[in-house]
């Protein structure tokens, strides 16, 4: 696999104890600098696929690459050298109850072992630029589900990752601020971070007209022609 | 649009580790708000109390065989006392000039009756229970039961009454009794280790319980398992501190108060079981075992842990 490549899903499958596949037969491919949004009805499982994706699942069954390593077969321990060069907006946002708004952002950045002295002066940028700098030492439980969210979205970002995750993270915030956090998601995706958006919402698609669509319809994945699996390889250059 | 602030990425950047301070504030705790200071502070008291007993019993059965060690008593046993003193007389001129005693004294019969007083009464003229006549010997390092059994025969002729008794095999019983009790004190120190290692792998998983979410948050952002450990080893090591500070307060107050009432007994054998500079510098160091063992008990439990997650 060539190593410009993120991820790479083989006929990944996946079961939770005995009961039926909840995603069968999934391969594609992810590049580096590509905008992906995922969608598909409820209970498609874009969930347990986003899970897979930011290494918080083993498949059942399958091949999974990442950043040119197996990681199926990676030993534990060197896993959260990967998950640092993701960021993940998690469904439910799984902020940190009695963390305040700057320290949940600063997280990933303390995480990685960012100085103290460094870290200041993004978090609080990133806390204006999502419209919370007036809330910075707000702890979650006093923050809107909107600002919640914008919280969880400046956590996901402020380390700039290769690879960021999104599940549903307009779902809480009205039009506007879901415009101006997509095109966040786009500015980051020009910096070179792939980004992949699961969604309902049609219209936020259609803001990202670069992006790729792969759809998921009852734990498989829509790819008749094989583009997501063996995409055309032009992505790269001068994105 | 202004333009989103997009960091340098973190991986470039100069990287200071994620513990101390940085990552103590994880997890919330009010300190001593929680029962673990407490439950150290008892293990710590009562440990310091049966090491100080376990070393006091060591230091009275060390001094105790020492002293006992090489002595012996002849007892003459005869109704007629003008007998007694003549064979007393003649045991300690045959022990005085034999190579393997380097003491002997014949106890004045006025030391003996002194000695008996507490069980016969005092003043008694009454000869119809005969006082012994005693004499103490200290025989020569490395001196043992052939030799006793060898003076005994030099002593058959002159002395037809004389007894011969090593003054360890008195106090045998005495000191098997002790010696159990300091191996009994010792077992307590392991067994209260024990527990309070369990005390605090529960607390440690109590703690990771309600800390899950915390946890999970920090495992999927790329904390590795040894800095979610690190964080709880910073939370029970506080904890540890204070308790073995108050625990170890606790048990020198104890052991001192237990000191001066044992030394108003002013005995013999108890004032022998004191303890040593040593021994309180011993004492010392339980809190700082307690607090190694609470740190790497929580750190073992919390990676335990951390190791069923992907």
């Amino acid at each position: 696999m060539p190593e410009s490549e993120i991820v790479q899903f083989d006929n990944v499958g996946l079961r939770y104890g005995t009961d039926r596949e909840i995603l069968s037969n999934i391969s594609f491919t992810l590049f580096p600098g590509r905008f992906y949004f995922l969608t598909g009805a409820s209970g498609a499982g874009k969930t347990s696929l986003l899970k897979l994706l930011y290494l918080a699942q083993r498949p059942s069954r399958g091949a999974i690459r990442m950043f040119g390593t197996d990681v199926i077969t990676l030993p534990r321990e060197r896993l959260p050298a990967y998950r640092r060069r993701m960021g993940v907006v998690f469904q439910d946002f799984r902020l940190v109850d009695h963390l305040s708004a700057f320290d949940n952002i600063a997280l990933p950045l303390r995480v990685s072992g960012v100085r103290e002295a460094d870290l200041q002066g993004p978090v609080t940028d990133m806390l204006e630029w999502v419209g919370l700098g007036h809330r910075a030492e707000s702890r979650p439980a006093t923050l809107s589900g909107g600002e919640q969210q914008r919280v969880a979205i400046a956590r996901a970002v402020i380390g700039r990752p290769d690879m960021l995750v999104a599940d549903e993270p307009t779902g809480n915030v009205d039009p506007e601020m879901a415009l101006k956090l997509i095109r966040l998601f786009e500015a980051l995706n020009r910096l070179g971070t792939m980004v992949v958006v699961a969604t309902h919402d049609v219209h936020l698609i259609r803001k990202v007209p670069d992006s790729l669509i792969m759809r998921l319809d009852k734990g498989t994945l829509a790819d008749p022609t094989g583009a997501l699996r063996y995409p055309p390889r032009r992505v790269e250059a001068g994105r | 649009m202004k333009r989103p602030p997009v960091v340098t990425r973190a991986v470039e950047r100069g990287l200071s580790p994620f513990r101390g301070k940085r990552a103590a504030h994880l997890l919330p705790r009010a300190r001593l708000g929680g029962p673990m200071p407490w439950v150290i502070a008892i293990m710590v008291a009562i440990t310091v109390l049966a090491t100080a007993g376990g070393l006091a019993l060591s230091n009275l059965v060390a001094r105790a065989s020492g002293d006992l060690a090489g002595s012996a008593t002849v007892q003459i046993v005869d109704p007629d006392p003008r007998t007694r003193s003549t064979q007393a007389e003649a045991a300690r001129d045959i022990l005085a000039s034999d190579p393997a005693v380097v003491s002997v004294v014949v106890l004045p019969e006025d030391e003996v009756e002194a000695l008996l007083e507490p069980w016969l009464g005092a003043g008694s003229e009454d000869d119809a229970l005969p006082i012994p006549a005693l004499v103490e010997l200290r025989l020569r390092d490395g001196a043992g039961e052939p030799e006793l059994d060898r003076l005994a025969d030099l002593l058959a002729e002159a002395a037809p009454d004389a007894r011969i008794d090593a003054q360890s095999d008195w106090l045998a019983p005495v000191l098997a009794a002790l010696s159990t009790l300091r191996w009994m004190a010792f077992g307590l120190i392991a067994l209260l280790a024990f527990t309070g290692a369990a005390a605090v792998w529960l607390a440690a998983r109590n703690a990771l319980g309600s800390n899950r979410d915390t946890i999970e948050i920090v495992h999927l952002l790329g904390g590795n398992d040894d800095q979610i450990a690190r964080i709880f080893q910073r939370s029970i090591l506080l904890d540890a501190l204070v308790g073995g500070l108050l625990g170890l307060l606790a048990g020198f107050a104890a052991v001192l108060l237990m000191g001066a009432q044992f030394a108003v007994l002013d005995s013999g054998l108890v004032t022998g079981g004191g303890l040593e500079r040593l021994d309180w510098m011993l004492l010392a160091l339980v809190p700082l075992f307690a607090i190694a063992i609470a740190v790497y008990t929580a750190r073992m439990t919390v990676l335990s842990s951390l190791r069923k997650m992907l």
